[in-house]
């Protein structure tokens, strides 16, 4: 370089580099570290000082026997370089004309898998390192394995150290057949294979005199030339998640996200999921000046023809081709957390920009990681793949992760220390409504129960003045608002200083009273809640009205059974002596009858037990019926 | 349609960053430290929230031993943004004359840096903290994550950092942990400086060669910036033609020969380096893993 005008071409050209993210998979024995340390070497992105500093490492705990230790580079932290071991994704940078590299660094053994799906995640294309002289391994078949399950659809297959086979032709051509067959099993198609020496740098960032028979690329042509997927998701429908909202005053209001897949342009239609509205782009801000085009990958601020109601963790679509939006899903899942994932407990899942509520509610299998077949099993341990169901508390809108990496890809968070125990990939929704267009107000009973993670019910608690309906149903409700349920309780004397203040207890009074709140606890079941009635109810009709008014098992009547003799020597309210006194008219058990039920769901002998023994076993009762999960 | 190129998809990618931090904590703060990452990272702070301005203020941990040019810098960049700016100086240290050239490097940067810092960040309830630090630097950042969880105490554990896959970033936090959160990670020291190229970005004079007072210590080239610089018996500063790939304390900032005075001059130089750019930060050199000491005691 030299001259001003030639510098300035220069660094334009720099500017117009393009970006690859790749992933390195293989075991120091495979000689991954050599390789990447060639590859820095020979791009000139190891200077002198690091070649000193790696030297004089090299000589004190190196093993290569005082030669160069690539490993050491790669081996980040001090207590990695004295173990020997690599125990995280490292993150290394070299650049060429005219692309700059972002290489993550796996380990082959200790955490693999953890490591390797976190490397893979954002990665656009991975290497594979073979020994030549040791053909694949099972290892090899894992690691292919785990990259194209995170969704790597490139590979390239380094069959290292040609140098120790004599570069013979026939080893590496059936290396490369007996991978490219595997790799056909795991849907992965575009596979390069090429052979090399990273010792000597044969094949790496300069063709190998010493393989006339291989007219394929250099390792560092293919890296350079493999075209990144960006460039493939600008094709693909718009998908925008929202991230924040940009209200620097009244008259301006941005919506500020990465956009995951497909392009945008000012008066484009767009669609706001999960809520269907939609509106148009009106603008798309940037503080250089308005742009007339964003697409895939670009960070963006974009403002809308219409007011309509947009959050972070919105998902902007193309009208034309939405995302479906779904609360249950069937899922792979990659376990990070020490403890092992245990199906019912609930974490958070963060997707896009959205975190919800999420139950793992089933594991339909896990992988056997030296076979790659599916076992049948009751728990995930660390690094452990497995495919699950898995039900949110709210709906979200969504792609299959085959579709898209953004919208499907997930994590789930542990909610008690907040650290990231999976990654996940949704595969389809296991709902039906999931597939078509979400409308507004087509959220259903099911939909509503489902997002509470319970079934709604009435449990109607009849009985005696005086017999504990009340006392235990406050304690039942205690419990299952504990267990994180949705609840609500009605209780007959409160109703009777609001909605039902206009009645008596006439006969007739009774009965509308009873029909009041049957209908109210309708409406509540309808809402998704788990509804508690405290309600002497004494006529078997008025029950079986309410009973009538409700659909199957959602009506479960608990008689609370104690004799006149028990609710009498109660009388927490002072009602019998009034009664018995004639200032009560009408009061059941003394001037009117009570029927008991004939087949109650429960019945509770309110003399012989206490609060907390009914409590359980309407719990019980509760579980049995499948209103809520057992604990 | 627009091809994105390398700087474009590490832009967008700190802007994410920067914006989902924002969006997912209640009070964060920027570190700036004047330098050329620091001026890369707000200039992307000042793009990801336009037309807002950056939710959240600088704060500049100053040890009253940063080069003069690089105060009035700071200074005039914070009045030309319109950004609150927050200057912490640890003044018990301060009081107890604390310096590099009384009591040597690794204190002075312990006390008027790391403590300073973490005073700051406890002083103000930040529970987010932005910072220019890159993944090539040195080789402890290798495996820093984006966004970094750092326990009651600012400690760091290299074992309790989370898995970060695709862009979601796990920003939730226990009582009393907090964040320290890097949007330039993948960014190399070459990226930086294409960048600042392509936008324009103003940065600190001293990266550029000028004649300057310097003497020699060690081989490294100290330049004299104001009289506290205790000279031996004879020697006094030589102008030497001088610039800085990195800035810092001026006492512990070697200068490097050179003629390079424009950025695409910079940019030239660098393609042509031998060394990398942290050689001239005299706290490196304390051994292999002396950086990834001071993070575990709450260095940046």
């Amino acid at each position: 370089m030299s001259g001003t005008a030639e510098l300035e071409s220069e660094l334009r050209a720099r500017e117009r580099m393009t970006l690859l993210r790749f992933i390195t998979c293989g075991s120091v024995d495979d000689g991954k570290s050599t390789l990447i340390g060639r590859l820095l070497h020979d791009t000139g992105a190891l200077k002198d000082d690091q070649l000193a500093t790696l030297a004089a490492e090299s000589a004190r705990i190196g093993t290569q026997g005082g030669a160069l230790d690539f490993a050491l580079l790669v081996d980040g932290l001090a207590a990695e370089r004295e173990q020997g071991i690599t125990i995280d994704v490292a993150h290394r940078y070299f650049a060429t004309a005219t692309r700059g590299f972002i290489v993550a660094d796996t380990p082959g053994h200790e955490q693999y898998t953890r490591n390797m799906a976190t490397g893979a995640s954002t990665a656009d294309l991975a290497v594979l390192l073979v020994d030549a002289r040791k053909g694949l391994l099972t290892q090899t078949r894992r690691h292919a394995f785990i990259v194209a399950t995170l969704g790597v659809r490139r590979l390239v297959l380094a069959v290292n150290k040609m140098d120790l086979v004599g570069w013979d032709r026939a080893v590496f051509e059936a290396i490369e057949a007996e991978f490219r067959a595997f790799a056909g099993r795991l849907g992965v198609t575009d596979v390069t294979a090429i052979p090399l020496s990273a010792l000597t740098g044969a094949n790496l960032a300069r063709p190998a005199a010493e393989s006339p028979w291989y007219d394929g690329p250099t390792l560092l042509h293919r890296l350079e030339t493999v075209a990144v997927v960006e460039e493939e998701d600008a094709d693909r429908p718009l998908r925008l998640p929202v991230q924040w909202i940009n209200r620097p005053g009244p008259d301006f209001r941005g919506i500020a996200g990465t956009i995951a897949a497909g392009r945008l342009r000012p008066g484009d239609r767009l669609r706001v999921l999960p809520s269907g509205h939609e509106s148009r782009v009106a603008r798309i801000v940037t503080r250089d000046g308005d742009l007339g085009e964003a697409v895939a990958g670009q960070a963006v601020t974009l403002t809308l023809a219409d007011a309509i109601d947009v959050a972070r963790g919105d998902l902007i679509v193309a009208p034309d081709r939405p995302a479906a939006v779904a609360d249950q899903f069937e899922a792979t899942v990659i376990w990070m957390g020490e403890a092992p994932l245990l199906p019912g407990r609930s974490y958070l899942m963060k997707i896009g920009t959205a975190t919800v509520g999420a139950v793992v509610d089933r594991l339909k299998h896990r992988v056997d990681m030296d076979t790659l077949e599916p076992l049948a099993a009751r728990r995930l341990d660390l690094n452990g793949i497995g495919l699950c169901v898995l039900h949110l508390d709210r709906a979200i809108a969504f792609d299959a992760y085959e579709e898209n990496r953004t919208t499907g890809g997930f994590i789930l968070i542990d909610r008690a220390d907040n650290a990231t125990v999976a990654a996940g990939m949704l595969r389809f929704a296991l709902r039906r409504a999931g597939n078509i267009h979400w409308q507004a107000f087509t959220v259903d009973k099911a939909a509503r129960a489902a997002q509470k993670r319970q079934r709604p019910a009435v449990l109607w608690f009849t009985g005696l003045s005086g017999a504990g309906k009340s006392t235990i149903a406050n304690r039942v409700e205690a419990l299952l608002h504990a267990r994180g349920h949705h609840t609500y309780a009605l209780d007959g004397d409160n109703l009777r200083h609001g909605l039902n203040r206009d009645l008596g207890f006439t006969d007739a009074d009774r009965v509308e009273n009873i029909r009041r709140v049957a209908e109210v606890a309708r409406l509540m079941v309808d809402a998704g809640l788990i509804v508690l009635v405290s309600l002497i109810s004494p006529f078997r009709a008025d029950r079986r009205l309410a009973r009538e008014r409700l659909g199957e098992g959602e009506f479960l009547e608990i008689h609370v059974d104690a004799s006149l003799d028990v609710a009498e020597s109660r009388d927490p309210k002072g009602l019998y002596r009034k009664a018995r006194q004639g200032l009560i008219r009408n009061f059941t058990g003394i001037d009117s009858p009570y029927e008991p039920p004939e087949a109650p769901e429960l019945r509770i002998d309110a003399g012989a037990r206490t609060v907390e023994e009914t409590a359980a076993a309407v719990l019980r009762l509760l579980e049995e019926r499948g209103v809520v999960a057992p604990e | 349609m627009p091809v994105l190129t390398h700087l474009d998809h590490l832009e967008a990618e700190s802007i994410h960053i920067l914006r989902e931090v924002v969006a997912e904590t209640a009070n964060p703060v920027m570190l700036y430290s004047i330098g050329k990452d620091s001026a890369v990272m707000l200039h992307l702070a000042m793009k990801a929230f336009h037309p807002a301005k950056p939710p959240f203020p600088l704060l500049h941990v100053d040890t009253t031993w940063k080069f003069r040019e690089m105060i009035a810098f700071r200074d005039r960049t914070a009045e030309a943004l319109g950004l609150k700016l927050i200057v912490h100086v640890n003044r018990e240290g301060l009081a107890r004359g604390i310096g590099p050239f009384t009591h040597g490097s690794a204190l002075h940067t312990d006390v008027m840096k790391t403590e300073a810092l973490k005073q700051a960040l406890d002083a103000h309830g930040f529970d987010a903290a932005f910072g220019g630090a890159r993944r090539d630097e040195e080789k402890s950042r290798a495996k820093e994550r984006v966004v970094s969880v750092r326990a009651p105490g600012h400690r760091w554990d290299p074992r309790r950092q989370r898995p970060e896959l695709w862009r979601l970033y796990n920003t939730r936090r226990s009582p009393g942990e907090t964040l320290r959160v890097f949007p330039l990670s993948n960014w190399t020291e070459l990226d930086v400086w294409l960048y600042i190229h392509r936008e324009g970005i103003p940065v600190v004079p001293l990266y550029f060669a000028a004649e300057r007072p310097v003497v020699e210590r060690g081989g490294t080239l100290i330049m004299a910036d104001d009289d506290r610089l205790p000279l031996a018996p004879g020697e006094r500063p030589h102008l030497r033609r001088v610039r800085f790939r990195t800035l810092g304390c001026w006492p512990l900032t070697g200068a490097v020969e050179s003629d390079a005075d424009s950025v695409p001059a910079v940019i030239e130089e660098m393609l042509r380096a031998t060394t990398s750019e942290r050689q001239g930060r005299l706290i490196d050199h304390d051994g292999a893993a002396s950086m990834e000491a001071k993070k575990r005691e709450g260095y940046f």
